[in-house]
């Protein structure tokens, strides 16, 4: 799960503070982990570094000063490509994929095309190990086959997922539009 | 949308493909070509008319609008006779249930076709024993098929399949009612055979590991075929994209 670049997404949204980006980080990405302020704050220090942000001038408040972050465009592109190419076929990434496609409905990027491009990456790993299970010794098939379960498994939530978009658009949004 | 195809060409194709059952459209004007000696699987979920486009393709339901090309001729318009006599001929099918008939023996449902196609009684089972024994069930020829396991009878539909020397092998959920193992050596003898033949194999599948012994996959959404991924491609072609 990449902290920065789901950060640089709600960014995209909107410019916001880091308390905010913290809030919407736990409600929609943190299932029960919440970020520490302190890697927010090193975050967007990072990302203000590398040109990906913008922090806007301090302004006084009740507490300490604080800055108003915006995305770049540099920030922008990078969202895009992050969102747009398919995750590393591996067992375990539903968490990754995950944070993709609400980022993507949320901003309302083509979800369902990054879906496919996942389902794409996976299928062909899949055509890799099923040559790999017709040409190779018994101890290669079984690890395959290990590998092919777990394959089949993410592309089953792919598929569901694919299915659920619009109603899974209609929530994400609904939530933002909430105080 | 058009579809990459393998080095031989096309040896069919649906173009702008339409269906419908009552008021539901089942195609929207779905289009696929298959090239010669390709394994191709359709996916798709319930309901999206992957086994729909199969049908058409194999000219079982006649195509409300749209074109099914199949080795250079036009498919689409000719009547239920020529159809039948072209799903006699040159295809072969492999469906999940009921395609064999459980009171024959395995050598009489593979014979049958060849018979039914005017072939000698003598070479019809002599050609039957022999693809019996290159699926592994050489000793069951005399057994009854509703006597035999899931994975011994779908062997007995594949190689009835390929005993005609098909030029076309259409398969709907092939191992859908198999268990995985006996699934997978299904799929390996299907593709392996019909590799060895230069057979086209048209696979409708809900299943990613069936789906994987193919070379090319594409997926069927919505009565589109919407998604196309090739034998070498790491990305699929959309059909949105396509069309702008």
């Amino acid at each position: 799960m990449s902290v920065p670049l789901t950060l640089l997404g709600l960014l995209e949204r909107e410019p916001s503070y880091g308390y905010d980006l913290k809030r919407d980080y736990d409600e929609y990405f943190g299932r029960g982990k919440q970020l520490p302020f302190g890697q927010v704050y090193a975050t967007l220090g990072r990302l203000a570094r590398d040109g990906r942000v913008e922090p806007g001038e301090a302004e006084p408040g009740d507490g300490p000063d604080r800055k108003r972050y915006a995305i770049t465009s540099l920030g922008r592109a990078e969202v895009d490509l992050w969102l747009a190419e398919p995750v590393e076929p591996e067992p375990h990434l539903q968490t990754v994929l995950f944070s993709k496609v609400t980022l993507a409905l949320m901003l309302g990027k083509p979800a369902e095309a990054y879906l496919d491009r996942q389902r794409a990456a996976h299928l062909v790993r899949m055509r890799d190990l099923t040559e790999l299970k017709r040409t190779g010794p018994l101890v290669d098939v079984m690890l395959a086959d290990h590998a092919l379960f777990h394959l089949e498994a993410d592309l089953r939530w792919i598929d569901l997922t694919s299915a659920r978009l619009t109603e899974l658009a209609a929530a994400v949004n609904n939530q933002k539009e909430q105080p | 949308m058009s579809t990459p195809v393998a080095a031989g060409g096309i040896l069919i194709e649906a173009r702008d493909v339409r269906k419908s059952f009552g008021q539901t459209p089942a195609l929207r004007g779905a289009s696929v070509a298959v090239g010669r000696g390709e394994i191709l699987a359709i996916m798709g979920p319930s309901g999206s008319g992957k086994s729909t486009l199969l049908h058409c393709l194999a000219g079982i339901y006649a195509p409300d609008g749209g074109e099914v090309w199949f080795d250079g001729c036009r498919m689409d318009t000719l009547d239920e006779a020529a159809r039948t006599k072209l799903r006699r001929t040159a295809f072969g099918f492999v469906f999940q249930f009921g395609q064999l008939v459980p009171e024959l023996t395995a050598a009489d449902n593979v014979a049958m076709p060849l018979l039914l196609n005017r072939v000698r009684r003598r070479t019809a089972y002599q050609t039957a024993d022999t693809w019996l024994e290159k699926l592994g069930i050489g000793d069951k020829g005399g057994r009854r098929t509703g006597e035999l396991s899931g994975g011994e009878a779908q062997r007995v539909a594949i190689a009835r399949a390929l005993a005609l020397g098909p030029k076309l092998i259409f398969a709907d959920e092939p191992t859908g009612s198999l268990d995985s193992l006996t699934g997978e050596k299904v799929m390996d003898l299907l593709v392996s055979l019909a590799r060895e033949q230069d057979t086209t194999v048209v696979i409708v599948t809900h299943d990613a590991r069936v789906a994987a012994y193919a070379d090319r996959v594409v997926m069927v959404r919505d009565g589109l075929v919407s998604f196309d991924l090739g034998p070498e491609s790491s990305a699929p072609k959309h059909a949105a994209k396509a069309a702008n």
